[in-house]
């Protein structure tokens, strides 16, 4: 029909004033534009699905790095965020706790005073001072040095729990005669450092005497005892323990001899004392007595004491041994010297360290007897020496003192064996055999003869040659005699017709061997080995030499050091068992 | 041990490496020993299967008479069995805290249950029941909010503690078969319907995003759980489909090695590889940027496979079948379980790199993809490769024999790609 028009509608209105104003209005309406259509429903929300994906795409995005980093990683750790869980320190759980009555009120009134540790935690708040007032390092230091003093007081706690629970009766009897021996050998030198301590400890040590004395513990009176003493007569052991009781009654009652230096000048030297005191080696030995350099024996030593004595016995008998080692020089026999400078060097060579020999050496007697001989020797290679000296450079073979026990092994000096005359000895050429056949058959002649006309090289060269010939690519012949020209039997095709279809190959890649005159390497292919070998380049590779790399590089311990080993086949994917792996979250990264 | 580790010492590195490969890869296939047991005690086919987020011994699964188990997987025994529905439980779902879980079944109902086991004396009682008006086929829980999404006839948002939806997301007029919540950007929720699309939402704007109508129809997707934008489809064409999210057009890759549907699959969770269940009763496994499995598990008694799910340490697999069992396997055929001596480790290490060096070469490539397959998919197998060559054929004889161009070249990935709509 007709389009309707607003101006026709608003006719019949004009006239009539009271919608004057709907009528301007109206107007006011007509023109302006008409507003669009508004949007479908579909529309509407695929604007809506757009923008929101839009949107989203973007957020979810963001993890795009993180995702390709963790392609890209060489390893992966499961689960991402591995929490140590630390133990709270029972400080801070309890630390809600307060002091109620007026005594606890009090008493910490008083810590806090003085700013001690009411709850003992690990560091009081002078320690916290001190070690903010440190720098890093110095903390560092220190927090190391404590702990390491805190480590040696846990082991040596732990040695001394362990020591408290040894229950061995003999372990204990040991343990206190030789705590007692260092408790004299102690007071001995306190006697010399400081005197009015040495006093004191004096005291100290009458009083346990007294207590020995006091007590009937070791008289052999108490039940034991009289069981035993009617045995001894017929019981060697009985007997033994009986003395042994006895003679430990004795060592404790011993009197400590005090020897003051300027006071007690008259004193009396004692009425029976047996004077205890450190066995020291006595001055003036010098080499006239080598014996009296050893260690004289206790004489307050029982039977039992041997087998301790007997250990530190020998530690002092090598000590001893290596002193004279080392103050002595090895011997130089002076036979073909002629500078005294030659004699000074030598002798100042280096000095033996270790005596290797064939017999051993177990008893206190016997390692006495070994220091002694060594130094008897030493000496009088030294004295020979003094003699050669001002000048005499003829040999002593003999020149030795008869006190000399025969069998005495000497040390073999560098020296001798160096500057000693060359002995000259008969050395063949060529290894000699045997002859034992009387015929004489000359297996050597014989091979050379039968083998005279074998000329091994130039077999060999000749059959390389072969070898080679036969690698080379033959050249293709197509030549077909007769076309374009006469063929028959004994007539050759022409040169330009060969020229033309005797089809060369391209030259053979150069062979392996050609710098190796004696080796022939066979360029045939393997088709054993073949049937292992990869024929084409595998994808994730674009160059055969980068291939040949990846599978050339050894992977195991015999090729790598073990950290080598460690990196080189660390695993992709490392889970830990038990454990739940969780989603990736923003926190994990 | 000093040692000198001159090369002319220790020559032939390539050659005893070889053989040392070689002797792995054997050896892997003499201890590839999957199966560690089964779950029995259903009495119908296991329909649909949930993990318990806090315990790694829990699994719970529902069947299709209604029932839901349960199980502790240590003792391998059934803790707990539930009458929830009447019908099938089509589908179910633990909350992130692991103290309820929901269940949705044929009979039009959601009902959220307790954990734990009730006293003795009390009756099996769900917390909560909501009745709907149509039957929902799906249930997913957010991973981090008082949220579930239930889908059927349309996609609801609903608020744990209301009996009516919060919001509900319609784009089309088809039936919803699955909704998955985005365990990263956790407002992102994934659905597929029955006329062949999945469809994107976004929770927060209570709007859908995209659609991407596939050849065939979608069973089920599952997000990766370490890559925020990528997410797995398993389609009715014997395929599935890995998508970016913000790409949809094309698919990151297309994994091929099933010979029938493929009805679930489920990821790792260190986002690497996911694990696949299909009508053709196998169960195979793929890595993410891979087109074919790297291992396929069978057993003879093990029918269609409906279930499949990837244990959160991932170390086992489980799967659920229509002939009423819960199968349990390793991801990892032919490690070894429990602690290792660090040698025992480091040699383990060394094999495995060993392998991965020499994976090119013939032999090893040869024993190390080995498999044996029932008789029924071997055969389908060997069909489809027939049939799929002579499709390629005859495209390659089209293009020979018509004008040049008037053939274009499709990419295989976009080939199963019918349209994406705004």
């Amino acid at each position: 029909g007709e389009k309707l028009v607003l101006s026709e509608l608003l006719q019949p209105i004009r006239p009539k004033s009271a919608l004057g104003r709907v009528r301007k209005e109206l107007n006011r309406v007509k023109q302006k534009k008409a507003v669009e259509l508004p949007l479908s429903k579909e529309e509407a929300q695929r604007v809506v699905r757009e923008a929101a994906y839009v949107g989203t795409s973007k957020e979810v995005g963001r993890w795009q790095e993180v995702v390709l980093q963790h392609r890209r990683a060489e390893q992966m750790v499961f689960p991402l965020q591995q929490d140590i869980p630390t133990v709270v320190p029972l400080e801070q759980t309890a630390s809600a706790w307060k002091a109620r009555t007026p005594l606890e009120q009090e008493i910490f009134g008083l810590l806090h005073q003085t700013q001690q540790p009411t709850t003992d935690p690990l560091l009081t708040p002078q320690e916290v001072a001190s070690l903010q007032a440190m720098s890093l390092e110095e903390a560092r230091r220190r927090r190391a040095e404590l702990q390491r003093a805190r480590a040696l007081q846990s082991y040596y706690e732990a040695k001394a729990r362990r020591e408290k629970r040894i229950k061995s009766k003999k372990y204990h009897r040991v343990l206190k005669r030789s705590r007692r021996r260092q408790a004299l050998k102690e007071f001995e030198l306190l006697q010399k450092s400081d005197p009015e301590a040495a006093l004191a400890r004096l005291e100290e040590l009458e009083q346990l005497r007294m207590q020995e004395r006091m007590s009937l513990k070791h008289q052999n009176k108490g039940k034991w005892a009289r069981s035993r003493a009617i045995v001894a007569k017929y019981d060697l052991e009985a007997r033994k323990a009986m003395q042994e009781q006895l003679a430990k009654n004795k060592e404790l009652t011993q009197k400590v001899h005090v020897e003051l230096p300027q006071e007690e000048p008259g004193d009396p030297p004692g009425e029976d004392l047996t004077p205890v005191t450190v066995p020291t080696v006595p001055s003036g030995a010098g080499t006239a007595n080598p014996w009296m350099l050893g260690q004289p024996s206790h004489p307050a030593e029982g039977q039992e004491g041997l087998g301790e004595a007997m250990v530190p016995g020998a530690d002092e008998a090598e000590a001893v041994s290596e002193l004279a080692g080392d103050s002595l020089v090895p011997p130089v026999p002076a036979k073909e010297l002629t500078s005294a400078g030659v004699e000074q060097s030598s002798r100042a060579q280096e000095q033996i360290l270790l005596s290797g020999q064939l017999s051993r050496v177990q008893t206190v007697e016997d390692m006495e007897a070994l220091a002694s001989e060594e130094r008897v020797e030493e000496q009088e290679q030294q004295e020979k020496r003094v003699e050669e000296e001002p000048g005499e450079q003829q040999e002593k073979p003999g020149g030795r003192p008869a006190k000399k026990p025969p069998a005495k092994r000497k040390m073999i000096s560098l020296e001798a064996v160096m500057s000693g005359k060359l002995q000259e000895l008969q050395c063949p050429v060529l290894p000699v055999v045997v002859e034992e056949e009387e015929g004489g058959i000359d297996q050597r002649g014989v091979i050379t003869e039968a083998f005279a006309g074998d000329d091994v090289v130039a077999d060999f060269q000749r059959e390389k040659l072969k070898a080679e010939q036969a690698g080379k690519p033959q050249p293709l012949n197509l030549v077909l005699p007769g076309w374009g020209e006469w063929g028959g039997t004994g007539l050759k095709p022409s040169a330009k017709k060969v020229k033309r279809f005797l089809l060369k190959p391209p030259p053979a890649p150069p062979r392996k061997d050609r710098h190796l005159p004696n080796v022939i390497l066979s360029e045939k292919r393997n088709i054993h080995a073949a049937a292992h070998q990869v024929s084409e380049l595998p994808f994730p590779f674009e160059r055969h030499q980068h291939f040949e790399q990846s599978i050339c590089t050894p992977l195991g311990t015999t090729w790598n050091t073990q950290r080598a080993f460690q990196k080189l086949t660390a695993p992709r994917v490392i889970t830990r068992a038990g454990h739940i792996i969780q989603p990736i979250s923003a926190e994990d990264v | 041990v000093p040692r000198n580790y001159d090369p002319i010492l220790h020559p032939f590195e390539v050659p005893r490496e070889y053989t040392r490969a070689l002797n792995a890869t054997k050896l892997e296939r003499v201890f590839a020993k999957p199966f560690l047991g089964s779950l029995d005690g259903h009495r119908d086919g296991v329909n649909c299967m949930a993990k318990h987020p806090k315990s790694l011994s829990t699994v719970l699964s529902g069947a299709c008479d209604g029932e839901v188990k349960i199980w502790n997987l240590t003792k391998r025994q059934c803790i707990r069995t539930i009458q929830a529905h009447e019908g099938f439980v089509r589908g179910m779902c633990t909350r992130f805290c692991g103290t309820s879980f929901f269940t949705v079944g044929d009979d039009k109902t959601v009902k959220q249950w307790k954990m734990q086991s009730p006293e003795y004396g009390e009756e099996e009682e769900p917390i909560h029941t909501i009745l709907g008006k149509t039957v929902y086929t799906g249930i997913d829980h957010h991973w981090k909010e008082a949220v579930f999404a239930t889908c059927g006839h349309q996609v609801d948002i609903w608020d744990e503690q209301r009996t009516s939806p919060m919001c509900s997301l319609t784009w089309g007029f088809d039936s919803i078969s699955s909704v998955k919540f985005n365990p990263i950007e956790t407002y992102l929720l994934g659905s597929c319907a029955s006329d062949r699309n999945i469809v994107l939402y976004d929770m927060r704007k209570s709007t859908p995003l995209k659609k991407v109508i596939l050849n065939m129809r979608t069973n089920t997707l599952c997000w990766n759980p370490m890559e925020a934008f990528v997410f797995t489809a398993a389609n009715e064409d014997y395929n599935l489909y890995t998508f970016d999210m913000r790409f949809l057009d094309s698919p990151m890759m297309v994994h091929m090695d099933h010979v029938s549907a493929v009805l679930d699959v489920d990821y790792s969770p260190t986002g690497k590889e996911f694990v696949s269940a299909s009508f053709d009763k196998s169960v195979r496994i793929f890595p993410v940027d891979k087109g074919h499995s790297r291992e396929v598990y069978h057993t003879k008694r093990m029918q269609h496979v409906i279930t499949v799910k990837w244990t959160s340490d991932s170390k086992y697999i489980l799967c659920g079948s229509d002939e009423m069992n819960i199968r349990l396997w390793k991801a990892n055929a032919s490690e070894k379980l429990g602690v290792l001596a660090p040698r025992e480790k480091a040699a383990m290490n060394y094999n495995q790199k060993l392998k991965e060096k020499f994976q090119y070469h013939p032999k090893i490539r040869r024993i190390a993809q080995h498999r044996h397959l029932p008789k029924s998919i071997f055969c389908q197998i060997k069909e489809q490769r027939i049939m799929r060559e002579a499709r390629r054929r005859k495209e390659l004889n089209r293009r020979k024999h018509s004008k040049p161009g008037s053939v274009p070249f499709v990419s295989e990935r976009k080939k199963h790609i019918v349209a994406v709509v705004k």
